[in-house]
């Protein structure tokens, strides 16, 4: 009996951290691809009143990262945005192997129904959308 | 009003937002949508997209905070979390199909409940209830630190909570919003769990429900980056203030304050969705 004893407290402190450290990164990303936004949209003029939808390059996870590549501001925002996204995927990811180190079956599989409607959002939504 | 402009001003407002809903408890995702259509003109589908990614921020980032206190339960909030999963994919997919009037009415009904909800005093936290089967069988029953010492609490009506939590994640895949209310309502009344665990709780698994329609929003193109970006940066630098001076500040009057604007607000949406003009 060697090994650290796994529990609730220490697994989600764990958690905590994590979860702050991924939306910091993700405020900077967005605040990078910000500035660059502004630099060339700066002086244009703001309209949001008609909804026309964000064009496919920032719908689609790949179109996202190819955006961001090509250092487009937009691209690097929603880049950012993912990360966010990720941040709670990421919990309950983690929290699969919190309850595994605590031997608690029940759990992992209600754990694992949740990260499975989660990935059914983020990458299977087009079926129902 | 050029780019610039429009996002300090946004930029700023969601900083406002942020800092009242955290220094209340109230969340400050429930006044962004308006603030957003109502003062700035933005059509409510842009506004319900950057409000779910800022509360998303908001639930994530004092996650920390709030897991050193030593309140929330993650058994309660996982398995609760299937039930607020599935409902804010469904809330999201049926954002898509009704007229955003309708959204503006049931966005209204949400902030006036939301006000009175908050001039209602907490239930009492030294409540009994004794064990209940599924409960038990589930785990959920706990303890968490008082002042008296670590206490110990029973959890009751589970299949009431759980379906209540499914309203809770429709709400939420709807409006963009963390739908916070409702989450604390149906683990503090209905599954009598104590205020403090409910709370804290509810906060762990609102960024969770809003990672859960957030994709299907991306999909549908309701995530702008341009107006994302102030709101996201805004409400999390808001939010995480107001942690911050939350030991500090007298939040009494606060509360009275931000309560009446979630009224008022509350007021304006249902006259627009009823008129049509949203």
């Amino acid at each position: 009996m060697s090994s650290p004893k796994w529990t609730d407290e220490k697994v989600e402190i764990i958690i905590g951290n994590l979860l702050g450290a991924g939306v910091l990164i993700s405020a900077l990303v967005v605040f990078c691809g910000g500035v660059i936004f502004l630099t060339y949209h700066g002086n244009s003029y703001a309209n949001y009143r008609v909804f026309r939808g964000e064009p496919e390059s920032l719908r689609s996870i790949p179109a996202i990262f190819r955006y961001a590549l090509q250092l487009h501001g937009g691209g690097i925002i929603q880049l950012g945005l993912l990360l966010l996204i990720a941040t709670p995927v990421a919990r309950v990811v983690f929290s699969i192997f919190g309850f595994a180190a605590e031997r608690d079956r029940m759990y992992v599989v209600f754990t694992l129904i949740v990260l499975l409607i989660l990935l059914f959002s983020l990458f299977g939504s087009s079926l129902i959308a | 009003m050029n780019v610039f402009e429009f996002t300090g001003l946004v930029g700023f407002g969601s900083l406002l937002a942020g800092l009242l809903g955290s220094l209340t408890g109230l969340g400050g995702g429930v006044v962004l949508v308006p603030l957003l259509t109502i003062f700035f003109k933005v059509d409510i589908r842009y506004a319900i997209g950057a409000s779910l990614v800022s509360v998303i921020a908001t639930s994530s980032g004092s996650a920390a905070a709030y897991v050193k206190e030593g309140f929330s339960n993650i058994r309660i909030g996982m398995f609760l979390e299937i039930a607020t999963t599935i409902g804010a994919v469904c809330g999201a997919f049926l954002a898509a199909k009704v007229s955003t009037s309708a959204i503006a009415i049931i966005f209204g009904l949400v902030l006036l409940y939301s006000a009175y909800l908050s001039r209602k005093p907490r239930s009492a936290s030294d409540r009994n209830v004794p064990p209940d089967a599924l409960a038990t069988r589930l785990r959920m029953n706990g303890s968490f630190p008082d002042a008296g010492g670590l206490r110990h609490y029973n959890v009751q009506r589970v299949p009431a909570g759980f379906s209540l939590m499914f309203g809770a994640g429709a709400l939420s895949g709807l409006l963009g919003i963390g739908s916070g209310a409702v989450k604390v309502l149906a683990m503090d009344h209905a599954m009598k769990i104590p205020f403090k665990v409910s709370t804290t709780t509810s906060n762990f698994m609102i960024g969770v429900t809003a990672a859960a329609s957030a994709g299907l929003y991306l999909k549908r193109g309701y995530i702008d980056p341009g107006l994302a970006m102030p709101v996201m940066l805004g409400v999390l630098a808001g939010s995480l203030w107001g942690t911050r001076i939350l030991v500090k500040a007298e939040t009494k009057w606060l509360r009275l304050i931000f309560s009446v604007v979630i009224a008022v607000l509350g007021v304006q949406m249902l006259v627009k969705g009823v008129f049509g003009t949203i």
